[in-house]
């Protein structure tokens, strides 16, 4: 039996409602709320978090890595190996990106459900258009991951799939441009309609199911694309596809969405993604008994009823739409490559050094101990998933943000270990200490066109 | 493991100081020629008669060359120093024991600092290759988390904490409103010290010491030849240096009420010098007071008060300018700004003036002329949790 053995949902803590975009723009909007990824956070930070969930709530361990995004951090550079690194996969795990398209996501996912071994099959996305568009206000950023493997450990048996491929302007974008743009939405919506009609007969043929015991969820472009082709399915049920709430996830919407299914399905129910994009494709699965006892670590529902609302100038400056004034600090420098290439397990796997004779942890990990009498007597310490306490903290007004003012904190973990951190998705008045904190991996900033990923703390909500 | 100092072994027989200020109009090279004529005035001697040198410098150049090319030395040894904020206190040190080792008759130490043409605010370190993880906050930021901590463990509420850190900041531009070499030369009012402007936790702008350009300069001998410079000679009795193990960063037991870096360098300090009660037997005290808390909290570690009381002796006036032992008689930080390297000889500079008798009368210490024959000056770098610490003690008079 191979499938789906665990998935993840992340979305980013902060919202934007919708109607605060007429009220600054004069136009656009709408009803509602998206998601909108922090400053320091992008497509790959966005797959890590999503992929830690899944991978906290499976044994297996991925022989693949496959990153789908339509708004990749790096060219040339492979992002897949970021959260390779940050997820700390063993070397032996290829890690692909899959770029460019929305449609890539998707398609990782049938490779990876055609394929053999264990894979993880990571998305994060990042939506947005000119301010007042359609797309900034119905996009949205999330990140969602699925682990694909064999065995019993399997929730979701794949049971067959159905694609329908088409060359036609519908929605495009030149590389380095900060928007999409699109086509007649009409002329879309009548050519996906037709597409999923070929291509959900031919997935319902190779899965053996009829259509009306079907429940399916659907991931397009816009939502009204959307509704137009469930519509048109004669599927037992749909499921709700997140656009009032978090928005069109692009290539993290597939992944989104069927994790979205999987929380929502009962042992036995046989469930459908279908994923409009450039033509149409449908994978069917089977839900099974095993998905009863399923541990989900942070269910997209509770993840909906957190979060914290998002000012629009704020949006449109961390996207880089609207220039605001930094601290008159010097911008830092770009990290060393070599540098970073030596403590990749800390920078990015956040892992720490424990003095085996005295137990004292170190962060940054240490070679020496404290008293200086003991060498390389270190054993690794992963903390990227320790929480801790605040000790103390301030706000920093002056130093250097790609969003100031930095909040920072002393971190004391459980079982040993402090950090003098920064805290991210917080606001002033919410920080106290005695506060427990919990570890997110994101991007500092950006120097010579080197992304800087480390680890902040948050605040541990619920 | 030994200390054993060079107590009244060295002396310093002339020292220069320029003015410290946002000083558009004047180069590096420009404070390094004037701190060095004065001092070269100040011990009546000329540059040949100078057989070695040290400059202390942050970040304003590198190689000993900085000194030797305005000064235009010919064939003359000049050593280059950094320790961070220690910088120009460390320079005299290793000049001092250069002297002490009689390897030299006669050396120079010169410390300067131009901070203000980078056009940013603050001090900035400049960059060294690193992965990108290390924290990138403000001084002002890392010290100003010894407010919530001290006021915490002390019992000390915000409203009084906040009484402290004003009475310190008012003592400083006090004192330094009477000296003509100080950056800010205004008494400042409660009410602008508590509507100033936030900059980093509960800290504002009169909280933080200022930035500025500025150098000084010492020139030192063997304590047998002092009086051939000079009748009124000043005696290193002590120079202590310690450089944490950054421990306190990522060691949940360091409580950010104290800086153990400079509590062990105070020990060694007056061990030193054969000091028994500091609170006594100093004079006065030229501190480190890149932000109120830090002096606060320097207080208890130099030994001039007891723990967690500190905050009340500076609401008694225990530091004030005529109190029973004044810090920071010439304005520190607060009043001249701070240019790295320059910093720590401006503090010798001012135990050199109140010493030898020669510190203008509105701000001359009465503890001295009470009896008490020492002064120290203390220099920290870095941060709570991983710093270097110096403390120097100073006298006219030999053991």
């Amino acid at each position: 039996m191979r499938g789906i053995l665990s998935w993840g949902a992340y979305l980013p803590y902060r919202r934007l409602d919708r109607s605060q975009i007429a009220a600054f723009v004069g136009q656009g909007g709408g009803k509602g709320t998206r998601t909108v990824a922090s400053y320091d956070e992008d497509a790959a930070t966005l797959a890590v978090e999503a992929s830690r969930l899944a991978l906290k709530a499976t044994e297996s361990r991925p022989e693949t890595l496959l990153f789908a995004t339509a708004s990749p951090p790096y060219a040339d550079k492979t992002s897949a190996t970021t959260v390779h690194a940050a997820l700390r996969l063993d070397p032996t795990v290829t890690a692909l990106d899959l770029g460019a398209s929305t449609r890539s996501a998707v398609g990782g996912l049938r490779l990876a459900l055609q394929g053999s071994g264990t894979a993880l099959v990571a998305a994060g996305d990042l939506r947005t258009g000119l301010a007042g568009s359609a797309d900034e206000a119905a996009g949205g950023d999330a990140g969602a991951a699925l682990v694909v493997g064999d065995g019993d450990a399997v929730v979701a048996e794949y049971l067959g799939g159905g694609s329908a491929t088409a060359e036609f302007l519908d929605r495009w974008r030149v590389p380095g441009d900060v928007r999409s743009r699109v086509w007649d939405d009409k002329f879309s919506e009548v050519t996906y309609g037709g597409l999923a009609r070929d291509a959900w007969a031919s997935a319902l043929t190779a899965a053996g199911v009829e259509a009306d015991r079907v429940t399916v969820a659907v991931a397009a472009p816009t939502a009204r694309i959307g509704k137009s082709v469930a519509g048109k399915l004669g599927a037992a049920g749909v499921v709700g596809d997140l656009t009032d709430t978090v928005g069109a996830t692009g290539a993290a919407q597939p992944a989104l969405l069927l994790a979205a299914l999987l929380e929502q399905a009962q042992p036995g129910q046989a469930l459908a993604l279908v994923t409009v994009g450039d033509g149409v494709e449908v994978l069917v699965f089977l839900a099974t008994d095993t998905l009863a006892s399923h541990q989900v670590g942070r269910p997209i529902a509770t993840q909906l009823e957190a979060g914290a609302p998002l000012a629009y100038g704020r949006f449109l400056s961390w996207r880089g739409m609207l220039k605001v004034e930094p601290p008159r600090r010097p911008e830092p420098a770009r990290p060393s490559g070599t540098a970073a290439a030596r403590s990749s397990d800390w920078k990015y796997g956040f892992v720490a050094s424990r003095d085996t004779e005295s137990g004292t942890v170190f962060l940054p990990p240490s070679r020496v101990s404290f008293d200086g009498e003991r060498t390389d007597q270190m054993e690794q310490v992963p903390m990227a998933d320790v929480q801790g306490t605040i000790a103390t903290f301030t706000v920093d007004r002056m130093a250097y943000s790609p969003s100031p003012p930095v909040i920072f904190a002393v971190v004391d973990f459980d079982g040993g270990g402090r950090l003098p951190i920064e805290l991210t998705d917080t606001d002033l008045e919410e920080v106290e200490i005695g506060k427990r904190i919990e570890m997110t991996f994101r991007r500092l900033f950006t120097a010579d066109g080197i992304h800087n990923y480390f680890w902040k703390g948050r605040l541990v909500r619920g | 493991m030994a200390s054993h100092g060079i107590r009244d072994r060295v002396a310093i027989v002339g020292m220069g100081c320029t003015k410290f200020t946002e000083n558009w109009g004047q180069g590096l090279d420009d404070l390094i020629i004037d701190a060095s004529n004065d001092a070269y005035a100040s011990a009546g001697v000329a540059k040949d008669d100078v057989d070695a040198y040290w400059f202390g410098t942050a970040q304003s150049g590198m190689s000993g060359i900085t000194l030797a090319r305005p000064l235009q030395l010919q064939n003359k040894p000049v050593t280059r120093v950094e320790n961070y904020c220690a910088t120009g206190s460390e320079a005299l040190r290793q000049a001092s024991y250069a002297v002490a080792s009689g390897a030299y008759d006669l050396v120079m130490v010169v410390g300067a600092e131009k901070v203000k043409d980078t056009g940013f605010q603050g001090l900035n370190a400049f960059p060294i290759p690193n992965d990108g993880t290390a924290r990138t906050l403000t001084a002002a930021a890392m010290f100003s988390m010894l407010v919530p901590a001290y006021g915490k463990k002390y019992g000390v509420d915000d409203e009084t904490m906040r009484s402290v850190l004003t009475h310190i900041a008012r003592k400083n531009h006090f004192n330094g409103a009477r000296n003509e070499r100080a950056q800010f030369r205004k008494e400042i009012s409660v009410e602008q010290v508590e509507r100033a402007p936030k900059m980093a936790g509960t800290l504002g702008v009169f909280d933080c010491a200022g930035v500025a350009d500025g150098a000084a300069s010492a020139i030192v001998c063997r304590a047998e030849d002092a009086h051939r410079y000079t009748d009124t000679p000043v005696y290193v009795k002590a120079l202590s240096f310690v450089a944490g193990n950054g421990s306190g960063l990522i060691d949940p037991s360091y409580d950010y009420t104290t800086f153990p870096e400079i509590a062990a360098c105070a020990v060694d300090a007056y061990q030193q010098a054969g000091v028994t009660d500091a609170r006594s037997e100093v004079a006065l005290a030229e501190v480190h007071d890149c932000f109120t808390p830090t002096e606060l909290v320097l207080m208890e570690d130099l030994q001039f008060s007891e723990r967690g009381t500190a905050w009340r002796d500076v609401l008694d006036g225990v530091f004030d300018l005529d109190g029973e032992l004044p810090v920071n008689p010439d304005g520190g930080l607060k009043s001249f700004g701070h240019p790295v390297g320059a910093s720590g000889l401006r503090m010798m500079f001012e135990a050199w003036l109140q010493l030898r008798g020669d510190a203008p009368e509105e701000r001359t210490v009465k503890s001295l002329a009470a009896g008490r024959k020492l002064a120290l000056t203390h220099n920290l770098g870095g941060y709570p949790g991983e710093m270097v610490s110096f403390i120097s003690l100073l006298g006219t008079e030999k053991s």
